[in-house]
């Protein structure tokens, strides 16, 4: 399967960011089509696109959008996810920082399809200075050509978009969790129902869309419905970013149809593993999806067939373990991860998280007890689906999978109390526990 | 207002100074008048609120958290929740170039600790402390989300992508 530029036509050119090129290259086009149209057709077309959301979930976005109530009492409210926070996951940032309008239009569009009032919110990972730099200015070049405000194109509709940005909460990048934030409060995740759809932000119905969702709108209205299918399988439609990290010569991020073998992915277009050493493990959604071993990374990388191998697509970050990378000590550092990003609101996943780092640690330092393999699975299955929200059972993603698959490292580790003597030490373990 | 044992790390230093006040210098203020019309109600413009003391002071004080509560209606309490919620609000003051380097799997894989650990040798302070002269804080953080071009450090606001001990020593011999 050969690359394509679709999502990533922009980025290349140069001054990118402006809205001059971007208008250049058709920009606003879309909107202009849209605001046309009633709403229920534009939610109609993205629907008969069958578009899932590219944030994780991977749930329809057309349908998302149906089930904001018409009439609600209170104002409607878009708020586009781009807390891009999982580790291994880069593609959001592109976007922002490179092609800022297309994300811009596919809020006018989405906002209107859902009946948005006047304002909305980009939630913006606090870290991303930059890219909320990037996208300010863009806003006011909008705001300056008539694309956002009041009356937009004269279709009657105003819209208005402010940048908020996070400051270092992974949880906020959860759904409710990053209502709660916009809000003012701690991002602590709510419980489920009502979902934001029904109660979200400010006590109006609410969407929230990932920005690479968001920005295949304009492109599903410029092209339609049948066109955006022509990319992928049926139920995995579209164009997709694929973000590879780790071990392999080539990292970045790369635009394909949904469904690049992750197999080809890795050996013909990121270059093959760093160092022609051996693969010995890919995760293929970001840290929270469990890992698969180099004998099952022949499969097409859409929702589907990733939940079929059992581990998950969700933000499509990708990332690669060669054979010098000791198992327990990257499972340490993903739990390490999900214990410092733990909310504390759920005592399974605060307390547990913890746990299941600190019994890791003790494993790669040679303390390791002989159950601590079962002990480990054991308290995995006491967060698993215990908790509000999906963070407990993210955590115990790379946990079961790299026990269940790689069990005789950890039994190495006990017995032997080293790591395989094929891998390299990543970081000291002369230093005290709690100073990395 | 907060649990002051010495062991818990995210005890203020102290409790505020009621005598002290502090106010935003008129620049700032505007901004947050602007931050004001941008959210329908005043506890949503905590966290922007929070983000433009830290931009003027460099840190949220124990008197900051008070002053930002009273603009904003609210109690010390629920500032003092958010601000110790999210990692990026500074609750001491921090050396003029905040180093983080991101060790998170992808980063660690790219030999991030060894950058770590460089910093924390070659200026001599312990993880999360900063330099006596006041110029570095360096702190081991979180997914930077610049996976593809790890190991990154930040240093303020800016990223440095693709670092290796060489080009962190050039750096490092920039940032006077």
């Amino acid at each position: 399967m050969d690359p394509i530029r679709v999502l990533t036509a922009n980025i290349d050119k140069p001054n990118s960011m402006s809205i001059d090129v971007y208008l250049d290259g058709g920009g606003y086009k879309a909107a202009e089509t849209a605001l046309k149209m009633k709403p229920e057709e534009v939610t109609q077309i993205v629907k008969d696109s069958e578009m899932r959301g590219r944030g994780g979930a991977g749930f329809p976005t057309g349908m998302k959008w149906s089930f904001v109530p018409k009439n609600a009492p209170k104002p409607t409210w878009l708020l586009c996810n781009a807390d891009e926070s999982e580790p291994g996951t880069f593609k959001d940032r592109l976007l922002m920082e490179k092609d800022p309008h297309l994300l811009i239009e596919g809020m006018l569009i989405s906002g209107y399809a859902i009946g948005s009032n006047p304002m909305s919110y980009i939630y913006i990972r606090g870290e991303f200075h930059y890219g909320a730099m990037v996208l300010e200015k863009a806003l006011e070049e909008a705001r300056e050509k008539g694309y956002l405000g009041k009356n937009i194109l004269g279709s009657g509709f105003d819209f208005d978009i402010t940048v908020a940005r996070g400051a270092g909460a992974y949880i906020c990048g959860e759904e409710t969790g990053l209502i709660e934030s916009v809000e003012g409060h701690r991002g602590q995740p709510r419980v489920k129902p009502p979902f934001p759809a029904v109660i979200g932000v400010f006590g109006g119905p609410t969407v929230v869309n990932n920005v690479e969702t968001l920005a295949c709108v304009p492109l599903i209205i410029n092209n339609g419905a049948e066109w955006f299918k022509s990319f992928g399988t049926p139920k995995n439609t579209g164009p997709k970013l694929y973000c590879v990290s780790g071990c392999v010569k080539k990292p970045g991020v790369y635009e394909f149809p949904m469904g690049i073998n992750l197999k080809e992915l890795i050996y013909d277009h990121c270059g093959g593993i760093l160092g022609d050493r051996k693969l010995k493990a890919v995760i293929p959604g970001g840290a929270s999806a469990p890992m698969l071993t180099p004998d099952e990374i022949d499969l097409p990388l859409n929702f589907d067939a990733v939940a079929k191998a059992g581990s998950m697509l969700g933000s499509a970050g990708i990332i690669v373990l060669d054979d010098s990378v000791c198992i327990v000590d990257a499972v340490w550092r993903l739990s390490k991860f999900f214990a410092h990003e733990s909310c504390g609101q759920c005592t399974p996943c605060r307390e547990g998280t913890n746990w299941l780092e600190s019994v890791l640690d003790r494993i790669e330092r040679g303390e390791g007890r002989k159950q601590d393999a079962d002990l480990l699975l054991d308290m995995s299955d006491n967060i698993g689906g215990k908790s509000l929200c999906a963070l407990g059972d993210a955590a115990i993603g790379p946990v079961i999978s790299s026990v269940k698959k790689f069990r005789a490292e950890y039994l190495h580790h006990i017995e032997h109390k080293s790591c395989l003597p094929e891998t390299v030490r990543y970081r000291r373990l002369d230093v005290a526990v709690g100073a990395h | 207002m907060a649990d002051l044992r010495p062991d818990n790390p995210y005890a203020p230093d102290r409790f505020p100074d009621r005598s002290k006040s502090v106010e935003f210098p008129p620049e700032a203020k505007k901004k947050f008048d602007y931050i004001l019309t941008r959210y329908p109600n005043k506890e949503a413009c905590l966290l922007p609120a929070l983000h433009l003391a830290q931009e003027t002071w460099g840190w949220i004080s124990p008197e900051t958290v008070l002053y930002v509560g009273t603009l904003l209606d609210l109690s010390p309490a629920t500032v003092f929740g958010v601000v110790t919620f999210y990692n990026m609000y500074n609750q001491k003051p921090v050396g003029k170039y905040h180093l983080q380097v991101c060790t998170n799997l992808s980063c660690m894989v790219r030999r991030a600790y060894d950058i770590y650990d460089h910093l924390c040798d070659k200026l001599d302070v312990h993880p999360g402390a900063t330099t006596k002269d006041g110029l570095y804080t360096v702190a081991e953080v979180e997914c930077l989300g610049s996976c593809g071009t790890a190991p990154v450090v930040q240093v303020n606001n800016d990223y440095h992508e693709n670092m290796d001990l060489q080009k962190m020593d050039a750096l490092l011999a920039e940032l006077k």
